[in-house]
C-alpha cells in the first residue's frame, strides 16, 4: 500500500498536470535549472514536513479552526525554509524572491493536508507529501530544462550549445527569447499535460 | 475529549501559536548575522565591480571572505557627503539607497520654500578606491525605479571628478533579453571614458536610443528596453545633480593642490 502512495502523484496523479495545482510558481521559477531545482526541494519538504506534522496532531485539532491550524504549520516550514536560504543559498534566495514565501499559497499543501494527512497516521502521510513534493518538482525541472536549454544555451549556467554556433560568432543559431518568459512555461506545461493524457486514456474527457 | 468545545479551541489556537512564534524567532535570530553577511557582501561586490575589480567572487570557495578581503584591500576610504558638497558624518556603507531616492522623490514633489530642508537631509555615499597602479577612483551611487521593479548601479569616476572610469548596473527584476541587459558588462562598458561635464556645466551621461558615435554624453540604450533605458538615463541624472557641488569641490581641491 505504501508504494501506491509514493507512485501515484509522481505520475497517474500528478499535482501539476492532472490536479493542476501550483501552477502559478511553474511558470515563475522554471527560467534556469538552479531555481528550479532549489524550488523542487524546497517544496517536497514543506509538503513532507506540514502533512508529517498536520498528522501528528490530527486528532487533537478542533475542527472548526482546522483550516487556520494548518495554515499555521505550513507556514511554519515556509518560513524556516525562507531563512534558511536565505542565509545559505543567498543567490538563489534572490531568484526565487517571493515564490518561496508563496509556497503557503500553493495549492499541493493545503490540498493534500486536507484530503490525506488529516485522515491517514504520520508516516503514510509523511511519504504522501514527499511524492506529491516530488511530483511538482518533477514537473517543474523538466520544464526549466527545455527552458534553459533553448532559452539560453545552459544548463545549471554551463554553456551547453557551443559558443561557434551563435549568430555573433558568424554561426546560424539563435537563443530563443521566447523560452524565458512566463507564457513559454504555460506552453510547456500545456505539452506534458498533452503528452500525459494520450498516454493515460482514462483523463481523457468523452 | 471534546475537541469542539469553546474554551479548547481559543486554548489550542493560542499554544500553537505562541509555539510557532518562538521557533521563527528562535531560528529568525540564529540565521541573522549570517544572512547580513550575504546582504554586506552583495552590496560591496556591486561596489567594486563597478570599478572591475573581485571579477573571480563567483569562482571562490568562500565568496564572503574573497569578496570582504577584496573590499578592504581596494575601499580604503568612505564617507558620505551632503548636497552642497560638504562631508557629513555617517557610515557610507550602511546608508540605504531607497531612502536617499525616496527623500529625492519626495524634494521634487515638495513646495518651493521646503525644498531647502529637505535637500539638507540627503546622504550621499561615496567611496574611495585606491588601484593597484595607484590611481584613486571615486564610487558614486544611483538608484531609481525601472520597468518592473528598483535598478541601481554604482558609478567609477576618475579624479578629475568628472571622467567615467567604470560602473555597473543591476535591477531587480527587468525584463530578460531587454531590460535586464543593463546589467550586462557589455551595456556597462560603454560607459567608461564617458565625461558629465562639458567645461564647467553639468550635462549628465544620457542613455539614448541611437547614440551617437563619440559623444561623450551619450551611451547607446538597450533595444526593447525603453523604458528601463529611459528610467536608467533619468536615475542617473537625479543622483549627479545632487552630487554636482561635491564633485565640483572635489575637483577644484584636486586642482589646487596640483598648482601648489
Amino acid at each position: 500500500m505504501d508504494k501506491k502512495i509514493f507512485t501515484t502523484p509522481i505520475f497517474t496523479a500528478n499535482p501539476v498536470t492532472v490536479l493542476v495545482l501550483g501552477i502559478c510558481s511553474a511558470l515563475a521559477v522554471t527560467a534556469k535549472m538552479q531555481p528550479a531545482c532549489i524550488m523542487a526541494l524546497s517544496v517536497t519538504i514543506v509538503t513532507g514536513c506540514s502533512s508529517f506534522l498536520v498528522s501528528l496532531i490530527r486528532n487533537t485539532i478542533p475542527n472548526r479552526i482546522r483550516i487556520i491550524i494548518q495554515l499555521v504549520v505550513v507556514a511554519l516550514f515556509v518560513i524556516l525554509v525562507d531563512q534558511i536560504l536565505k542565509a545559505y543559498v543567498y543567490e538563489i534566495s534572490k531568484q526565487l524572491s517571493v515564490y518561496v514565501g508563496l509556497i503557503i499559497t500553493n495549492c499541493i499543501l493545503m490540498g493534500r493536508i486536507e484530503a490525506f494527512a488529516l485522515g491517514n497516521k504520520p508516516i503514510p502521510s509523511f511519504i504522501d507529501g514527499i511524492a506529491n513534493g516530488m511530483g511538482y518538482g518533477i514537473i517543474l525541472i523538466a520544464i526549466a530544462f527545455v527552458r534553459e536549454l533553448l532559452g539560453f544555451g545552459t544548463l545549471f549556467g554551463h554553456q551547453i550549445i557551443p559558443l561557434s554556433w551563435y549568430a555573433s560568432n558568424g554561426g546560424f543559431y539563435e537563443n530563443n527569447g521566447l523560452f524565458s518568459m512566463a507564457p513559454m512555461a504555460l506552453i510547456l506545461v500545456g505539452i506534458v499535460v498533452w503528452i500525459q493524457r494520450s498516454i493515460q486514456k482514462n483523463l481523457q474527457e468523452k | 475529549m471534546n475537541t469542539n468545545n469553546n474554551l479548547y479551541t481559543i486554548v489550542y489556537a493560542t499554544l500553537m501559536v505562541v509555539a510557532t512564534a518562538a521557533i521563527l524567532a528562535f531560528v529568525s535570530m540564529a540565521l541573522k548575522e549570517r544572512q547580513q553577511k550575504n546582504i554586506d557582501m552583495e552590496t560591496q561586490l556591486s561596489i567594486l565591480s563597478a570599478v572591475s575589480l573581485a571579477a573571480d567572487a563567483n569562482s571562490a570557495d568562500d565568496k564572503i571572505a574573497y569578496v570582504q578581503n577584496e573590499y578592504d584591500k581596494y575601499i580604503k576610504n568612505s564617507y558620505l557627503v551632503n548636497y552642497k558638497g560638504e562631508t557629513i558624518p555617517g557610515d557610507a556603507f550602511a546608508v540605504s539607497l531607497k531612502s536617499q531616492y525616496d527623500l529625492m522623490k519626495q524634494i521634487s514633489s515638495a513646495p518651493e520654500q521646503e525644498k531647502e530642508a529637505l535637500k539638507a537631509r540627503l546622504q550621499l555615499p561615496v567611496f574611495e578606491c585606491t588601484l593597484d597602479s595607484g590611481e584613486k577612483v571615486y564610487i558614486v551611487a544611483c538608484y531609481g525605479a525601472g520597468l518592473w521593479g528598483p535598478i541601481w548601479g554604482y558609478i567609477g569616476l576618475k579624479s578629475d571628478f568628472n571622467t567615467i572610469y567604470g560602473a555597473m548596473f543591476a535591477h531587480k527584476g527587468e525584463t530578460p533579453g531587454l531590460g535586464a541587459e543593463i546589467a550586462t558588462p557589455a551595456f556597462c562598458a560603454q560607459f567608461k571614458g564617458k565625461s558629465l561635464f562639458d567645461g564647467d556645466t553639468f550635462e549628465s551621461v544620457e542613455v539614448k536610443k541611437g547614440a551617437e558615435d563619440g559623444n561623450p554624453h551619450q551611451v547607446d540604450a538597450v533595444s526593447g528596453g525603453t523604458i528601463t533605458s529611459k528610467a536608467l538615463s533619468s536615475s542617473i541624472r537625479q543622483w549627479f545633480e545632487n552630487y554636482v557641488p561635491y564633485l565640483q569641490l572635489s575637483a577644484a581641491k584636486a586642482e589646487a593642490s596640483v598648482e601648489q
